[in-house]
């Protein structure tokens, strides 16, 4: 699986890269700006991108704007949008096309490299990884939607889960339950929520980011 | 000078009236001024003066109001800010002597009689025309009782009033006309002018207004460096008791793994998950910290994204409209996201609001922002829900800050900073 990562920092870009490839990715290009990123993405076509928000020249959403822009471009482009902070604004607009291979994480969950590279796999695959931080907030801005509050703390936790992008397989493994008793909380959740129910896993972690973004 | 609405015709004679009988007790003060200084070394004066200074200050002050209600010619008040007069006699005494430094107090005295000698002239000029051109109206027809009873006069200077009827008494309202032309015609300048005169008199001179910068800008920048040596210790604070002692730990936890590794792997795994989990925690602290010092977004995209990010996080719906060609100067924009931020969350907090409305434009050389909630209102500068903290800073700026919150709301906060804008920073995208 080939990689064009973007970071500007020297050792977090080294460490990137080794990270990467020890789980038998390659990297095609490793840029340290915007407008190589974008030469880069254009040029190369990777599998996923891996962009740092915050890049030169400007040093302000760079990554982000190059990252939507190559989207733009390259459409389907698998992106995984790593950053210090994550806001809820940013989201939206990597969501906004609605055609998923979308990823925002934030930088720190690169400590776990199991889940983080599941995260990787995900979005090239065409999944979504949104960071737990993002979702939890997207949760609270939403915690007076009549119908969240007739979802059960169990069903609640299994749409926070959805919603990062997790499939039923790995839900189950993080509650520790069978994936049978998974899906009979998503489709719960879906009819609670009044969501067309979904076998796909990508179409489902869209339409359920759209229900708590709108 | 502020255009204002055009007033009845008949109204600019009248007002010119309403100004002249302020004359009276106008020169009456004067009288009073004099005295009380002059007794001041009696003692009695000590007590007086404080009493005619602040009559004479009411009274001027209503010219300066009239002046700008009705002719739009706006007067600021020159007074010095005095602080409250000591305990017992040399307390007053020392306020008395306070009072007659303020070179305010020496000018007001000067208008008490300058002001009645040309500003009553000016006053009355329209009125006294009015009623010189009824005179022209009416006379010819009172003629034959008026001459027989001996009356003699020069109409306008032209017309021999004695004898018979003749020609020049039909030509008497004709200039009674043109009088009363000329009176309503004036009225509205000479009330202009009267302000104007008003404003030589009663207006702060260049050097007064410059006084009162300097105080303004003194007072301003000593809450501004005592607000910012508060946040720079609170820093301080949450960098030494979160992420630095964080860092520690996990520089003693990574010694111990280094010594269990050998012994007692299965420990040296877990303390190793416990630092990584250290190290998470010690990034969203400096997150925060960072969040609280100046947000991310906000030097990424500027006040209307920074503003439309609060309001997603926002547990309340909150409608952002933003109306900005360009980017205010960094401190101006930093310290409006943070008025924002603090009344957002006022409004979740305090107000127990449902709905938020925010709305963000540069009208007029000025950033107007303007925020509302249907909460339970009631709040007020003064009550210290932060909108104190919220006055002094923009206040830095020369903005100000004016909230409207009846008991039961809506809450309306309006903001507005003077400022440029300056064309984004672009993106290469």
């Amino acid at each position: 699986m080939r990689i064009v990562l973007a970071e500007d920092l020297f050792l977090l870009r080294e460490g990137l890269v080794r990270l990467l490839t020890a789980h038998g990715f390659e990297i095609a290009a490793a840029v340290d700006n915007g407008p190589e990123l974008l030469d880069a993405l254009v040029e190369h076509r990777p599998d996923v991108a891996l962009v740092d928000v915050r890049l030169p020249p400007t040093f302000t959403d760079e990554g982000l704007r190059a990252a939507i822009e190559a989207r733009r471009r390259i459409p389907g482009l698998p992106v995984l949008v790593l950053s210090q902070y994550v806001e809820q604004l940013y989201a939206r607009e990597l969501l906004a096309d609605g055609t998923g291979g979308v990823g925002y994480l934030l930088k720190d969950r690169v400590f776990d490299s199991g889940r983080f590279v599941d995260a990787v796999r995900r979005v090239a695959a065409g999944g979504s990884a949104m960071d737990p931080e993002v979702v939890a907030k997207l949760l609270r801005g939403n915690a007076r939607d009549e119908p969240l509050t007739r979802l059960t703390p169990r069903e609640y936790e299994v749409l926070g889960l959805v919603a990062e992008g997790r499939s039923n397989a790995a839900i189950a493994g993080r509650l520790g339950v069978s994936e049978k008793v998974v899906t009979k909380h998503t489709s719960s959740v879906f009819t609670k929520l009044g969501l067309a129910p979904s076998d796909d896993d990508n179409r489902r972690v869209l339409a359920v980011l759209a229900y708590l973004n709108s | 000078m502020k255009r204002v609405a055009s007033p009845a015709l008949w109204q600019p004679p009248l007002r010119g009236l309403v100004l002249a009988a302020q004359k009276v007790p106008q020169a009456a003060l004067f009288a009073l001024m004099v005295f009380s200084t002059a007794s001041l070394g009696l003692g009695a004066g000590v007590l007086l003066l404080p009493v005619v200074v602040a009559a004479v200050r009411k009274l001027a002050n209503r010219s300066r109001r009239l002046a700008h209600d009705w002719s739009g010619v706006t007067i600021a008040q020159p007074y010095r800010e005095l602080p409250e007069p000591g305990p017992g006699l040399a307390g007053r005494w020392g306020h008395c002597l306070r009072l007659l430094q303020d070179p305010a107090t020496l000018r007001d005295t000067l208008w008490t009689i300058v002001d009645p000698v040309i500003g009553t002239v000016l006053a009355l000029l329209p009125a006294a025309l009015l009623v010189y051109g009824l005179e022209g109206l009416v006379l010819p027809f009172l003629w034959d009782t008026l001459v027989s009873a001996g009356y003699h006069d020069h109409y306008a200077g032209l017309i021999d009033v004695s004898g018979e009827r003749g020609v020049r008494t039909w030509l008497m309202p004709l200039f009674g006309l043109g009088f009363i032309w000329l009176g309503l015609r004036t009225g509205p300048l000479l009330l202009i002018a009267h302000a104007c005169f008003t404003r030589k008199l009663l207006g702060p001179r260049i050097g007064d207004e410059l006084t009162a910068r300097v105080g303004h800008l003194t007072r301003t920048r000593g809450a501004v460096v005592d607000s910012q040596a508060a946040e720079l210790r609170r820093i301080e604070r949450d960098l030494h008791d979160g992420a630095q002692a964080r860092l520690v730990a996990m520089g003693m936890n990574l010694d111990a793994v280094g010594q269990l590794l050998d012994t007692n792997p299965e420990a040296a795994r877990a303390l190793l998950l416990e630092t990584r989990e250290s190290s998470s925690k010690a990034l969203g602290e400096l997150r925060d910290l960072v969040r609280g010092i100046h947000p991310p977004v906000l030097s990424d995209r500027g006040l209307g994204d920074a503003v439309r990010a609060l309001a997603l996080d926002s547990p309340l719906p909150v409608d952002v409209a933003v109306d900005l060609p360009g980017r205010p100067d960094a401190p101006v924009e930093s310290a409006a996201y943070f008025a924002v931020s603090e009344l957002l969350t006022n409004a979740a907090k305090h107000a127990r609001a449902d709905r938020v409305w925010i709305d963000i434009r540069h009208e007029r050389e000025a950033l107007r922002i303007s925020v509302g909630d249907d909460g339970c209102g009631g709040a007020t500068v003064a009550a210290g829900t932060g909108l104190g903290g919220i006055e002094s800073r923009i206040a830095a700026f020369d903005g100000v800050l004016s909230v409207n919150s009846p008991q039961g709301g809506p809450t309306m906060t309006t903001m507005e900073i003077p400022c440029a804008l300056f064309s984004p920073k672009t993106s290469s995208f």
